[in-house]
């Protein structure tokens, strides 16, 4: 397929944001397609987690455009850019922690339905039909994640792996086409790293999305992803193809220095 | 039925059921008591305000237990109930000859009034991030004191009278002075009953529980463990701390309106600080978002002080150092550990 | 000239919000923590000079002293018995023990000196000086001495002592400044301890004007301060410094202009206002959360 059949998910133009006097993003041009799994990497501080925030208008762009599906996201909260159908994941993990797993899951799915503080306060037939499908849904998002034995627990007694899956599975929950990644990796041994491999290439194709992540394990990356884009100093360094990244001279000056 | 029955002590629902069942078999054992006249004048009279203590409590328990948010007003909001319910029973006595029907709509005013304030509070302050909540709730309660404290409110064949600061009240024959300033409200029909007391403690369990396990409630304890993933699902994390904050202004707006009616007289001073400030205790010592809790530390609480009637001068005092004890021994590292070993013991004796 | 001699007033009222302020706000940021307790650390104050000058008839700047020490050990023992226990609770725990000292100090006052007012001895002629047809109390003028040799003192002390330092690194991050080497209890301490000598001095001037002693006496002047110092900027000591001028000039011109019995209400009402402008109040710093 060339790329220009294909329905961008995201256009990043000339992307940029400044803190006081400090330049942390700079001319970010990015584009994701369709069911694509793109890579963001660079060393620490380079501004990888700045564009999450970007993205997801944690923080308001000093200069650039952010086109979701079309739509200009430029006057949209945070809020609204979930509902438009970008979800993520935090490198220092955000779960509700005094909820159990399943409600995890389940506040993930405020959005998709209706049934008013009445209907809940009453418990009218709407808010038992919908509880229902609510319930459902997030036991099969929990399966997916091999977190079904564990919907009762309260999400801040999980073990460290397990927090990263759930999260994961809360970001799904919000039937996103956009999912970014932040770090899903860190601090997971080998054979976790490959576990999650596997999942996020499962979940890409089972609810055809596409995914954003930022990542230091390398092997990682160059095995999932499609394209790879690099940042340094907050600026875009190179994007391209695993190998195309791998072979470039700047792209591993950044990482080994001189 | 026996499925139900399970449903009923299921670990979600087991505390809904123990609160719901201590209510009742405390209503029951109390109602006996007064029957056979084995309840003290003093237990009696407490009847009413215990409940309504406990309606604000529960109330208050949703926005600090529940939705994470300081709030330093709630007898702020009781006042709010309490004054328009005053009113809307004087107003309806004319023509409304039942007091059941009066009570219901006086209540019914008082929340509501005491909500649409609590939205015009929220609306600006729940958008900014911190404790803002609490300050600003502190301020109101002095504001809403000060404000009653020199509001006359008079009704007569001709419709409403009102003056501010001064007593300009000119009513005609047959009218009624509402409210009279720093003296409140005077001449209150007692249309207060405890049976009525239980019922809206029911009612306001039944609207917390049911909206903590609904899409709201999720989303309101959400926005409370963690602010920025709540907006990352999607969540409006103004609104949801809105719901639970208005929720709890109407709950103490019915329970204001509930505790006027049940006195002759009251004055505006009795809304102060200093109870916005004995119902947040009722609920950390309860336990936030443990409404049984709230239920049990409530009543104690309000009994105490009576119940330490006969130490006299002594009883604030006691009732001081209790507080703090409680406090420092629920807080203290060593006994947590101790008390964490013997719950899970017990969890495994179960199995 | 009568908003003239009106602001005056309202500086010299303002003054003492501050100096309570300025305890409100050192706790707060030292150790995170409202300490609803300030207010009867006044009462107690007034308390201790009220007897100092009338039952053993010392001489004021004696009585003055006399409180300030007792205040000041009073402050340092409720910290370490009630609040140094509970350093890793939640702050509402703290908060409410808080509270449960304010009871106790509140009941054991009309426990030993009954509830009955009590009749502040005069510490300063009732004289004023004429400029004009601008009159000036000696009062007010005493105030604002005291608070800007204060507000002065502890300016230097924070910025210049080795102490001073201490304490603006606990204020900054406690786990940094312990790895430092400082010893946090003891900045704690020192904070309390401050805190409780300036609510001495506070209650003295507070009883110059008002000259009625009970055991209910710091409550409102606390709440008072409590919302200058978050007017000013919670945990900031110039805030609450200014807070608390503001407070108290916006209260008297009030009184003055628009109306006795809703000056309170007008004052909170301002609070209210300036929280939405500038939700970390006048001087205080906006910290945002690290995502």
């Amino acid at each position: 397929m060339s790329e220009e059949n294909r329905t961008p998910i995201l256009e990043v133009t000339d992307l940029g944001i400044d803190f006081g006097g400090l330049t942390a993003v700079n001319n970010l041009d990015l584009t994701i397609y369709e069911n694509e799994t793109v890579g963001l990497i660079g060393p620490n501080g380079a501004g990888k987690t700045t564009v999450f925030n970007l993205l997801t208008k944690v923080y308001e762009p000093t200069r650039g455009e952010i086109w979701l599906c079309g739509e200009n996201t430029h006057k949209m909260t945070t809020v609204q850019v979930n509902k438009a159908g970008i979800a993520r994941t935090f490198q220092n993990i955000r779960l509700f922690m005094n909820l159990s797993v399943l409600d995890n899951v389940k506040t993930g799915m405020h959005n998709e339905h209706s049934y008013s503080v009445a209907d809940a306060i009453l418990r009218l037939p709407k808010y038992k039909k919908e509880e229902a499908e609510i319930d459902e849904k997030a036991r099969e998002l929990l399966k997916i994640f091999g977190l079904e034995d564990k919907a009762e627990y309260i999400a801040g007694s999980l073990p460290y792996g397990e927090q990263r899956r759930l999260e994961i599975a809360r970001a799904l929950a919000t039937s996103p086409k956009l999912l970014l990644l932040d770090e899903p990796a860190a601090g997971m041994n080998p054979q976790e790293t490959e576990e999650l491999m596997d999942m996020i290439r499962k979940i890409r194709d089972q609810f055809h999305i596409a995914i954003l992540l930022i990542e230091h394990d390398m092997k990682l990356v160059m095995g999932i992803c499609e394209r790879i884009t690099v940042l340094n100093y907050g600026a875009m360094l190179a994007t391209g193809t695993p190998e195309e990244i791998q072979a470039n001279p700047q792209v591993i000056k950044a990482y080994l220095g001189e | 039925m026996k499925e139900k029955l399970a449903q009923m002590f299921q670990s979600k629902n087991r505390s809904r059921t123990l609160s719901f069942g201590l209510v009742i078999i405390a209503y029951i054992v109390l109602e006996v008591l007064l029957l056979t006249g084995n309840l003290s004048s003093l237990f009696t009279s407490l009847l009413v305000p215990v409940c309504c203590y406990i309606v604000a409590a529960i109330g208050l328990n949703l926005n600090v237990g529940i939705s994470g948010e300081l709030n330093l007003g709630q007898g702020g909001f009781m006042s709010v109930g309490a004054f328009v319910a005053v009113c809307v029973s004087g107003v309806l006595s004319y023509s409304i000859p039942s007091p059941i029907i009066r009570l219901i709509a006086s209540i019914l005013c008082g929340a509501i009034a005491a909500g649409v304030i609590g939205a015009l509070i929220g609306i600006p302050v729940l958008k900014l991030q911190g404790d803002y909540l609490a300050i600003v709730t502190l301020a109101f309660g002095q504001i809403i004191k000060s404000i009653i404290n020199n509001l006359y409110i008079g009704y007569d064949k001709n419709g409403f009278q009102m003056s501010f600061v001064e007593n300009k009240l000119a009513l005609a024959e047959g009218g009624k002075a509402l409210l009279s300033g720093p003296m409140g409200a005077t001449g209150t029909d007692r249309i207060a009953t405890f049976t009525f007391g239980v019922i809206l403690v029911l009612l306001s369990l039944l609207i917390v529980y049911n909206l903590m396990y609904s899409r709201n409630g999720r989303a309101i304890m959400a926005a409370r463990d963690n602010r920025i993933a709540a907006e990352s699902v999607g969540i409006n994390v103004a609104n949801t701390k809105m719901l639970a904050f208005v929720t709890s202004a109407m709950l103490a707006g019915a329970a204001g309106a509930l505790y006027a009616l049940n006195y002759a007289t009251l004055a505006p001073s009795k809304f102060d600080f200093n109870l916005s400030i004995l119902i947040l205790v009722y609920v950390v010592l309860g336990g936030l978002g443990n409404m049984t809790g709230t239920i049990i530390a409530t009543t104690v609480l309000v009994l105490l002080p009576e119940l330490l009637r006969s130490l006299q001068d002594y009883r604030m005092l006691i009732y001081a150092i209790i507080l703090i004890v409680i406090m420092l021994v629920t807080n203290n590292e060593f006994l947590k550990e101790k008390f964490s070993k013997l719950r899970l013991g017990k969890k495994g004796a179960m199995k | 000239m009568e908003i003239l001699s009106y602001l005056i007033n309202g500086l010299g009222l303002g003054s003492v919000y501050a100096i309570i302020a300025l305890g409100y706000t050192m706790v707060y940021g030292i150790a995170k923590m409202l300490n609803f307790a300030h207010g009867d650390i006044i009462m107690v104050g007034a308390y201790l000079s009220f007897f100092a000058m009338t039952r053993f008839q010392l001489p004021v700047i004696v009585s003055v002293a006399l409180a300030v020490l007792g205040c000041t050990i009073l402050g340092v023992v409720v910290e370490r018995l009630a609040y140094k226990p509970l350093r890793q609770a939640t702050s509402l725990s703290v908060l409410i023990t808080a509270i449960g000292v304010s009871y106790f100090l509140q009941n054991s006052a009309q426990l030993l000196w009954s509830s009955s007012t009590k009749v502040y001895p005069t510490i300063i002629s009732n004289g004023a000086i004429k400029i004009g047809s601008l009159s000036i109390s000696y009062l007010s003028i005493l105030t604002i001495l005291v608070c800007i040799l204060v507000m002065t003192c502890l300016t230097l002390f924070v910025n210049k002592t080795k102490t001073g330092q201490a304490m603006r690194a606990c204020a900054e991050d406690k786990g940094a400044a312990q790895l430092m080497g400082i010893n946090v209890n003891h900045i704690i301490s020192i904070t309390f301890a401050i805190g409780s000598g300036l609510a001495a001095i506070a209650a003295v001037l507070l009883c110059a004007a008002y000259p009625s002693v009970s055991p209910t006496l710091g409550s409102m002047p606390g709440i008072k301060a409590f919302t200058a110092a978050v007017f000013g900027g919670i945990g900031s000591i110039p805030g609450a410094f200014l807070g608390g001028i503001l407070l108290g000039v916006i209260e008297t011109l009030t009184k003055a202009y628009i109306s006795t019995q809703l000056s309170d209400a007008i004052v909170f009402a301002v609070l209210i206002i300036v929280l939405l402008i500038k939700p970390a109040g006048l001087l205080g710093k906006k910290v945002s959360e690290k995502v």
